[in-house]
């Protein structure tokens, strides 16, 4: 690829060298300056039409959009001076006049761009004497809600459905101060996508439906997170108020998701936060599970699967981790492992390459797949008569206690004990993909660290602590501590993951090797 | 010709000659009146030559900001590969301004003709005339001349037996001021909202369909075939000021004059003479206030500024205002220029397409600052409210119309502040004309 012209520029008297063609206001942030802004995101055309990145360019006669103005060689850029203040606090103070005061019970509120900038650069006061403009509250379909009164129309919205989804549904209808965003006639925000334009208005104008009225943005606890709703790995926060999940919201990634997620994923979220959860280690004695301590119950396991061919029903919901200690205690065993995964249609993105919400809806496909799980509609067929079976979190829905009599013992490590395994000798109880670190390999093979969001119930322990113990009670010689440990281990075991660790990792994952350069270091 | 008055001995009729007379719409008509001599004196020069010969005469654009046509045609770089498109504004929207109405209602042909030149010039094949929906006699005029130029084999693939193809088509506009400004009238074009778009890019690079694009006034078209014919030094010629400013132009004037209607004098007429008496000055009883020179959107002008104007460019900028398009509305004392403001601010904020925050907000802010003083409702407090907004509404926004409605009333409270403070301190100055507003 040829090399991109390089152009060189100072902004607030910092000097920046950007390729040709790169916007002032993105030129900024590579020197570390937010120029306030509204229309633009990085996700989506130019507008220009909020007027709030204005900024003085020495030798210009008027002040520059920085959005739709290129860099220029040897351009000086002043981003607070004087006169580039007053034009952005007018801008403020008109975004303000029919804007509704009405914060204290606004969504968006602690997140709002109108509130950060007013607070940041706007007036104190405002000078308007007249009554505000009113529009009723509109429903627009999907999971969305249309508050007008607060709308800045900077049309953020229409832009993300016409030249990200590809379907029209928003307009701005009207003009002038009367101007509103607008349905086509008989469309609605039902698009896979559409719940993104909630994440997009930089004010309380669009409203998630689900999230609405829920919690205010101060209370939430935020942790960096990997959607786990399909194979597609879409790099998420998760949002919670008193450890319960209360919402996701995607989290930019150039490589994976850009900076959306679809309605699917945003909105499964519920069962995290269930609460008819396994919380004890419980072991059959005398013909009742009856609860123990841990290390009671690893060693009772430990002692089922001595010297028994061990069968893992494993769920392709498990980290990295778990499922390669999982496929440990088989290789030592000598027995196979299993994995179903629930599907569902396939719904691109249209204006993002590669982004879609898969068609399987489970977050770790292709890692099950990786560390030698087999894919089947019908995960028990393999199963020998006679075997151990140990559930690995699959919640046997659509699988009756009879094709699990055809197993000598059942290990449940899960966070449920479902009523088909109510026979189970022992249940491990873990943590849920919520409640603990791992990784997850996406359909693409690219490997994503999440993080723990909130604690897990009762004495339920993270699964690759419960595997890793299990291991060791087994006579492995590996300990570990961290999560980490376990994926150092799986590093230096698979020629794929070779050179990859948590650190090289970062929020943003790597991809895996694939088989050809597997064997050259990394 | 101060149509529909006869003639003033001080105009230089040129595209008004013709105005009044029905058979000049005709293409016999035309043809009979010297019509398509032009034209295929053109197609037998090379695009070039015409281009310079604009260029050399001087001509600048006749729908406000003046650029010079040549220059602006000079963009249009032959032989890159791209189709080139020629619109012709026919949008007249601008309060006060009715001068490209007549010429369409009057001399249809001379408009085509110029187009077709324009078009030859600057290597279209393609001219979209973009006329005002509310225009239904200048739309139905251009129609007919269109028809009728394309079934004498004037337009088409073989323009007058040349095989050059030169197509025009009459585009109706939907009623939205804004499409008015260059880029918007594009977006309209293409049949999107008539929105403004960001300059850059300009139009000669990525106009109409993203395709290089020349857009020219109607007036400024319509005189093409003349400079073509008589010569660029004619032309020239034709300037009693600043060499800068040269020809003839249309005047629309309304308001409070004896005798409304369109005009056409060479640059650098005298205002006052204009004033009083081509247009016949003030009506019996009256004194004349106020001017606006060039339509709405440019600064109000004084009787003083008015009468020390020579009408031209620069001289309506020496005198605090704009050419503009030339639609001078006459104010006299009468009017509450307070209730005049306020009508116009109005007018802005109904047409402001409501795309930047600063036009959307501010032009709605305004007029109902304006109107409430006119009512009697306003403090001073708000006079100094009103320029503030003025400030932050101007060189801020996309397009200028944000711009346009502070003008009018920035300039109307530095030049009439004792007005609006009267109507503040509760005085009625004025007549009962100022109620109707």
């Amino acid at each position: 690829m040829a090399e991109k012209k390089m152009v060189s520029l100072t902004i607030e008297g910092r000097p920046v060298t950007v390729p040709d063609g790169t916007s002032i206001l993105e030129a900024a942030k590579v020197a570390g300056i937010l120029i306030p802004h509204y229309c633009y995101h990085p996700g989506l055309p130019v507008a220009g039409v909020c007027r709030m990145c204005l900024v003085e360019v020495e030798k210009a006669p008027k002040l520059a959009a920085s959005c739709a103005t290129s860099v220029a060689e040897g351009q000086v850029v002043h981003v607070h001076s004087e006169r580039a203040l007053e034009a952005r606090k007018g801008v403020l103070e008109f975004l303000l006049i029919n804007h509704p005061l009405d914060c204290p019970i606004c969504d968006q509120s602690g997140e709002c761009e109108l509130q950060d900038y007013t607070y940041q650069e706007g007036r104190a006061d405002s000078r308007y004497r007249d009554p505000k403009r009113f529009n009723p509250v509109e429903d627009f379909g999907g999971d969305v809600l249309y508050v007008p009164n607060r709308c800045i129309l900077c049309t953020r919205c229409v832009r993300f459905m016409d030249d990200v989804a590809h379907e029209t549904v928003l307009n701005v209808s009207e003009r002038g101060d009367r101007a509103l965003i607008g349905k086509f006639e008989g469309k609605d925000l039902t698009h896979p996508w559409s719940g993104n334009v909630v994440d997009l208005c930089p004010v309380g104008a669009l409203l998630s439906k689900d999230f609405l009225n829920k919690a205010r943005a101060w209370e939430l606890d935020r942790v960096a997170s990997i959607c786990p709703s399909c194979s597609q790995g879409c790099n998420i926060t998760i949002e919670t108020r008193d450890s319960q999940v209360a919402r996701l919201k995607p989290r930019p990634n150039e490589d994976v998701n850009k900076f959306f997620m679809c309605d699917y994923g945003r909105l499964n979220y519920r069962w995290m936060n269930r609460t008819d959860r396994a919380e004890l280690p419980l072991v059959r004695t005398e013909g009742v599970l009856r609860s123990i301590d841990w290390d009671v119950a690893i060693h009772a396991a430990a002692s089922l699967l001595h010297d028994a061919r061990t069968f893992v029903l494993a769920s392709p919901m498990l980290s990295n981790e778990a499922l390669h200690l999982l496929s440990r205690i088989m290789q030592r065993n000598g027995g196979a492992g299993a994995f179903r995964v629930a599907t569902g249609e396939e719904a691109p993105l249209a204006g993002v390459e590669d982004l879609a919400l898969r068609r399987d809806r489970a977050a770790n496909v292709n890692g099950a797949q990786m560390f030698g799980f087999q894919r089947s509609e019908r995960p028990l067929e393999s199963m020998r008569d006679g075997d151990v079976l140990v559930i690995a979190d699959d919640d046997l829905t659509g699988i009756g206690a009879d094709e699990l009599a055809r197993a000598s013992q059942v290990i449940v490590i899960g966070t449920t004990l479902p009523d088909a395994a109510s026979g189970a000798s022992v249940l491990l109880p873990i943590a849920n993909f919520s409640e603990e670190e791992g990784t997850f390999t996406n359909l693409r093979g690219r490997v994503q660290r999440f993080m723990q969001a909130r604690p897990a119930p009762g004495l339920a322990r993270p699964s690759w602590l419960v595997l890793g113990d299990l291991l060791g009670a087994l006579g492995e010689q590996d300990s570990f501590y961290l999560p980490s440990d376990v994926f150092a281990r799986i590093a230096s075991s698979y020629p794929a993951f070779s050179g990859l660790s948590y650190e090289s990792l970062g929020m943003r994952g790597l991809p895996v090797l694939d088989s050809e350069t597997a064997g050259a270091a990394r | 010709m101060g149509f529909p008055h006869p003639s003033h001995p001080r105009e230089t009729p040129l595209l008004t000659r013709h105005f009044g007379e029905p058979e000049a719409r005709t293409l016999d008509g035309w043809k009979k009146r010297g019509g398509y001599q032009a034209l295929e004196k053109a197609l037998a020069m090379k695009p070039a030559e015409i281009v310079d010969i604009v260029k050399e005469s001087g001509l600048r654009g006749r729908g406000g900001a003046g650029f010079p046509t040549g220059l602006k045609w000079s963009f249009m770089k032959p032989g890159d590969g791209k189709p080139h498109y020629l619109c012709c504004n026919a949008d007249e929207s601008e309060p006060g301004t009715f001068k490209d109405r007549e010429v369409m209602r009057w001399t249809p042909h001379g408009l085509v003709e110029g187009c077709a030149i324009g078009a030859y010039a600057i290597g279209a094949e393609t001219t979209y005339i973009y006329i005002r929906g509310e225009f239904t006699e200048p739309l139905l005029r251009m129609d007919r001349a269109v028809r009728e130029a394309y079934d004498a084999g004037i337009l088409g693939a073989n323009a007058m037996g040349t095989g050059k193809r030169i197509d025009i088509h009459v585009h109706k506009g939907a009623g939205a001021y804004i499409c008015g400004e260059e880029t918007a009238l594009m977006e309209s074009l293409e049949g999107r909202r008539g929105n403004p778009r960001i300059k850059p890019p300009f139009p000669a690079v990525s106009g109409v369909f993203g395709q290089p694009t020349t857009i020219n006034n109607v007036e400024t078209l319509a005189a093409v075939p003349e400079i073509l014919m008589k010569g660029a030094a004619w032309y020239k010629a034709m300037s009693l000021s600043n060499p800068k400013s040269t020809g003839t132009k249309l005047y629309s004037v309304c308001g409070n004059i004896r005798r409304p209607g369109t005009y056409e004098v060479v640059m650098g007429f005298p205002f006052k003479d204009f004033l009083h008496e081509v247009c016949g000055g003030a009506l019996d009883g009256r004194k004349l206030k106020a001017v606006i020179p060039g339509g709405a959107s440019v600064p109000i002008q004084t009787m003083e500024e008015a009468e020390a104007t020579l009408m031209d460019y620069e001289g309506f900028v020496a005198q605090g205002s704009m050419l503009g398009s030339g639609g001078v509305i006459v104010i006299d004392d009468a009017q509450s220029m307070v209730a005049v403001i306020a009508r116009l601010a109005r007018f802005f904020a109904h047409e402001s397409c409501g795309q930047c925050t600063q036009c959307r907000e501010g032009t709605a802010w305004t007029t109902k600052i304006v109107e409430r003083i006119r009512d009697g409702y306003g403090t001073m407090e708000d006079l100094d409210t009103l320029v503030e907004i003025g400030e932050n509404m101007t060189g801020t926004t996309i397009c200028v119309l944000s711009d346009s409605c502070a003008v009018p009333v920035m300039s109307g409270i530095r030049k009439f502040r004792s007005e609006f403070e009267s109507l503040i301190h509760g005085k009625r100055v004025h007549s009962v004309l100022s109620a109707v507003a």
